[in-house]
């Protein structure tokens, strides 16, 4: 009850701040950004001691994939600010004249920032970069999952950042459930499906509009034989998305690999040689890879490989660590189809190794399952390439590569379908916190009688060839040389 | 009342199913589809435009000139428009990438969202059902249209030429009241977009999150005027008239709700108003043939109901006449209603205008941010710096000045309010995209393969990371070289 009535208050005080129209001018804006900047660049190793403590992130991991991301994402959004700001205008059409009109991005007011575990420091400054730009008051609600992330955005951000405007809140699910019986301008989530509907529900209460960002089981296609040449590289940057990057616990991991039979073995020899080299030879060895996040998710990784018939179709790995809460790459050859690890989302380090017999075949495949966040296809293949992007739905699709696409701010990120609405990443962070707001500015002169009432035949066709555009009959009509028809 | 079979969940479901496997067969994604099919809408309006006049006439007594203004030109233009631009939306954007990903090309790529649900409204039952088709056809969906039961006249003639014209493997009309919305409502869609009021739009919205489906939702809301003294009065007062009276009776989203202005210059306004009133509609304005009728004896109650509140009775200044038989009212001028009687706490959505005084125009932006925000927001003035202020100050779906109601013609523009009065936008392009998923595609090589990203990890890997990602182009090179820099990363080795 107290707990509801201080954070009734402590969202009165940000709604108070906002009116004040603090937030809404350019120099607060950047003086914010410039402060998390800051904040990235003196903190930079509490940052990685967090993420070290939350999910054993090595510092190159760490930095490749938070620090580094968020960083480049405020050093993008300082650059941009003033362009974003700045009304665009829109094209009018003659019979409006004289008139101006333009799209003025107005601050949503105040908005809501749930973020996930896995990527706990980038995850919550993402967003928080584009609600500051937009101008935005703001509460972070860091996942309680990850405790040493969240204790370390809450007591630092007020050190750096405007206390009267933006707020860290901190708590387990009971917080999340009040935070959102509260009125919010804008909600945005990073999350699962299923909390990603209790949000959207309680957000219809209020008529907030959400950005969900969520996941999917993302495929990767593997061409075998058109890549042949670059199988090298080609296995390197699928090893290091999959276990490289939190240990297959990211939104954008790859989920399954999608291969033509006849080369599975080789591509299995591949990459057990590579994992081993990359990662370690065993479980007590295993190096250069972040552990599972609690004993909840270590469980239900593990009870995937529990399964006796996935449990057959282990050809690498497969081993764990309880005590250290470390999974071993492990790789499976067509585990069944209706087993929980190839419908349910994987997010850990197990890697399903699916056979079709012709690669073409894949897109039915991905077709027949929810849409992903994010498509992978190696392919050199041009016609196969076209087939994938106009037959396949997913948030992105990437070519021969995998995950690079987060970094790239001139693309939007986000999900479709069960993956997720909305998008965000460089210009989109910043829409995604803005409402674009349409301003007309008219002239008094001339006015057009035809607009007024009572109505006639004239009047009528005045109008009519006003919407067609079609500016010679209307100079006819208006000369008196065009007839138009009798009155009603 | 016709008892017609009902139209259950069953029936949704199996319709739904049949629309994703004529989506899934690609059909409704080519440039060729989506141009016969918007071809095809301007055929069915220009071919049975007296036909819709009459339905219109006969569900609003809507004008012949404002059916043919603002539902069927409005809709033939925003054809036209999709059909000019309709190659150069489809097109894939491209985008530059980042160092970190070089080399490599990028590209947004506009897709169909698959199969989209749009429910529309009353007040303009032919623009607000076909715009948004317009939209869901040009990105390339199949769509199901449910007409407002509302306006049944304008409902049955849809749901007889769509079938007609357009595509019936693709685009269905389901004609019906709450049931056969609830049955819609029901079933998973890729987009569903409203347009409505606030009460029904939450409904739409919780079962929308069922699935993770993603909404527009097109609401109303008291959408403020202010007058300055400063102005052009006789244009400013046919504007507004135009835009309130003129646009369905005040039966519109856009329609000014009220009227705010100095205590001063009210007098003069009020009779400006008058009489370009009864220069518009006559002396008795419940025989004219340019007012829409109020749609039926339900809003006919709910608008006697805030003309007759005990202190809202006294302030009429002109009109006020009504007839239930007919379901006219005319337009009527009140002043000073006290702001928290029900006709300034809800939408008036009629032809009802209260007039709102202030001491300094500057006061009116507290009366209207005390409110919800409205859809649309008007000022007239002359003055540059009150437009500045208006426009930095008051957040609403559009703003508009010295006119009213003209912005959604503007194709350019978005149209779409804000919090209460609605999520996301339409019109033009806006429509285009919002019935599209914005793919992100990047094409790369297997060349320039940065060694770094790779385990094991080590310091000068970390180094040349964090240069990279952050584009600092000496320190990539100092990196390279094994320079050390000044960065604090010294220290650190993983």
């Amino acid at each position: 009850m107290d707990e509801i009535i201080s954070s009734e208050r402590l969202l009165g005080e940000l709604r108070e701040t906002f009116k004040s129209g603090k937030t809404t001018s350019f120099e607060w804006r950047k003086t914010q950004l410039q402060a998390l900047l800051r904040l990235l660049e003196e903190q930079e190793n509490k940052c990685f001691q967090a993420l070290f403590d939350d999910v054993g992130k090595s510092k190159v991991e760490a930095f490749k994939d938070e620090v580094g991301p968020a960083k480049k994402a405020v050093v993008h959004a300082l650059s941009c600010l003033k362009e974003w700001m700045t009304p665009k205008k829109v094209g009018m059409r003659l019979l409006l004249y004289p008139s101006k009109a333009e799209i003025v991005p107005d601050p949503y007011g105040l908005v809501l920032i749930m973020t996930s575990w896995n990527y706990p420091l980038d995850l919550a400054l993402e967003p928080l970069i584009g609600a500051i730009a937009a101008g935005n008051v703001i509460v972070v609600k860091p996942s309680e999952l990850a405790p040493a992330t969240s204790s370390f955005l809450a007591n630092t951000v007020p050190l750096y950042l405007d206390n009267t405007a933006i707020k860290v809140i901190e708590g387990g699910p009971e917080a999340s459930q009040q935070l959102l019986q509260q009125k919010w301008d804008k909600i945005f989530y990073t999350g699962s499906p299923k909390i990603g509907r209790i949000v959207m529900t309680e957000a219809a209460k209020h008529l907030t509009p959400v950005t969900l960002e969520l996941g999917g089981k993302c495929p990767l296609i593997f061409d075998y034989s058109s890549i042949s040449s670059n199988l090298k590289v080609a296995l390197r940057r699928l090893s290091s998305a999959k276990w490289g990057a939190c240990c297959g616990q990211a939104c954008i991991s790859i989920d399954y690999v999608l291969v033509e039979e006849k080369f599975t073995s080789s591509l299995i020899d591949m990459l057990k040689t590579l994992v081993r080299r990359l990662y370690g030879e065993n479980i007590e060895t295993l190096g250069s890879i972040s552990r599972i996040v609690n004993k909840r998710h270590f469980d239900r990784v593990c009870n995937y490989l529990k399964d006796p018939a996935v449990a057959a179709s282990i050809v690498l790995g497969g081993s764990y660590d309880e005590k250290r809460l470390l999974i071993e790459p492990t790789i499976l050859l067509n585990p069944p189809l209706d087993s929980a690890v190839m419908n349910e989302e994987i997010f850990g380090p197990i890697l399903p190794i699916i056979t079709v017999k012709n690669i073409q075949e894949s897109i039915d495949f991905i077709n027949t399952r929810p849409k992903p966040l994010a498509l992978y296809a190696f392919t050199h293949n041009d016609a196969f390439k076209k087939r994938i992007v106009s037959e396949t739905s997913s948030g992105s699709l990437v070519f021969n590569d995998v995950m690079i696409q987060y970094i790239c701010e001139e693309l939007p990120f986000g999900g479709v379908g069960q993956s997720g609405m909305g998008r965000y990443h460089g210009k989109y962070s910043f829409d995604a916190f803005s409402h674009e707001k349409s301003v007309l500015y008219r002239g008094y002169f001339p006015d057009l009688s035809a607009r007024y009432p009572p109505w006639n035949g004239f009047k009528m066709e005045f109008c009519r060839l006003g919407y067609k555009i079609d500016y010679i009959n209307l100079l006819l009509l208006l000369l008196g040389l065009k007839g138009h028809p009798k009155d009603d | 009342m016709e008892v017609t079979t009902a139209f259950g969940n069953e029936d949704a479901a199996a319709m739904v199913a049949e629309l994703r496997r004529n989506f899934a067969s690609g059909k409704t994604r080519s440039y060729e589809w989506r141009v016969t099919q918007l071809k095809k809408i301007v055929k069915m309006v220009e071919e049975r435009e007296s036909e819709i006049v009459d339905a219109l006439r006969s569900d609003l007594n809507k004008p012949a000139f404002e059916s043919v203004v603002y539902e069927i030109s409005m809709l033939k233009s925003s054809c036209k428009v999709a059909l000019k631009e309709l190659k150069q939306w489809m097109k894939p954007q491209k985008v530059k990438t980042t160092i970190v990903a070089f080399p490599s090309s990028a590209e947004i790529v506009a897709e169909p969202l698959g199969v989209v649900l749009v429910i529309s409204a009353w007040n303009y039952p032919i623009l607000l059902s076909l715009d948004p088709v317009v939209g869901a056809i040009a990105a390339g969906n199949a769509v199901v249209l449910k007409p407002s039961e509302i306006a049944p006249a304008t409902s049955s003639l849809l749901a007889k030429y769509v079938k007609e014209y357009l595509d019936n493997s693709a685009v269905r009309v389901v004609e019906g009241a709450v049931p056969e919305t609830s049955a819609l409502l029901e079933q998973k869609w890729d987009k569903i977009f409203y347009t409505g009021n606030g009460r029904v739009a939450r409904v739409v919205m919780s079962a929308a999150a069922k699935y993770l489906t993603p909404v527009v939702l097109e609401l109303g809301g008291k959408s403020p005027v202010i007058v300055d003294p400063d102005v052009n009065l006789k244009i400013s007062v046919r504007r507004i008239i135009a835009g309130k009276w003129g646009c369905n009776n005040g039966q519109a989203c856009i329609s000014p709700d009220y009227i705010v202005t100095t205590k001063e210059f009210a007098p003069k306004l009020v009779d400006t108003l008058k009489r370009e009133l009864e220069r518009f509609y006559g002396s008795d304005p419940l025989q004219s043939n340019d007012l829409s009728r109020i749609v039926n004896s339900n809003h006919f109650d709910r608008l006697e109901r805030l003309l007759d509140e005990d202190k809202v009775a006294g302030k009429i200044v002109h009109g006020g006449q009504r007839d239930k038989a007919q379901l006219k009212i005319a337009p009527t001028l009140l002043r000073d209603v006290p702001l928290d009687s029900l006709m300034m706490t809800e939408e008036i959505f009629g032809p009802l205008l209260p007039i709102i005084t202030v001491d300094k125009l500057e006061d009116s932006y507290e009366i209207i941010m005390s409110r919800a925000k409205p859809l649309a927001a008007y000022l007239f003035t002359n003055r540059k710096d009150m437009k500045n202020q208006f426009v930095k100050t008051v957040s609403a779906g559009g703003l508009v000045i010295n006119d009213s109601a003209i912005h959604l013609t503007v194709h350019g523009l978005p149209f779409g309010g804000v919090e209460e009065s609605g999520t996301g936008s339409y019109h033009g392009k806006f429509s285009f995209d919002a019935f599209s998923h914005k793919k992100a595609v990047l094409y790369r090589s297997f060349m320039g393969d940065a060694f770094v990203r790779y385990p094991p990890y080590t310091h000068g890997k970390m180094r040349l990371l964090g240069a990279l990602i952050c584009e600092n182009i000496l320190g990539i090179f100092q990196a390279l070289m094994g320079w050390s820099s000044n960065s604090s990363l010294k220290d650190k080795t993983a």
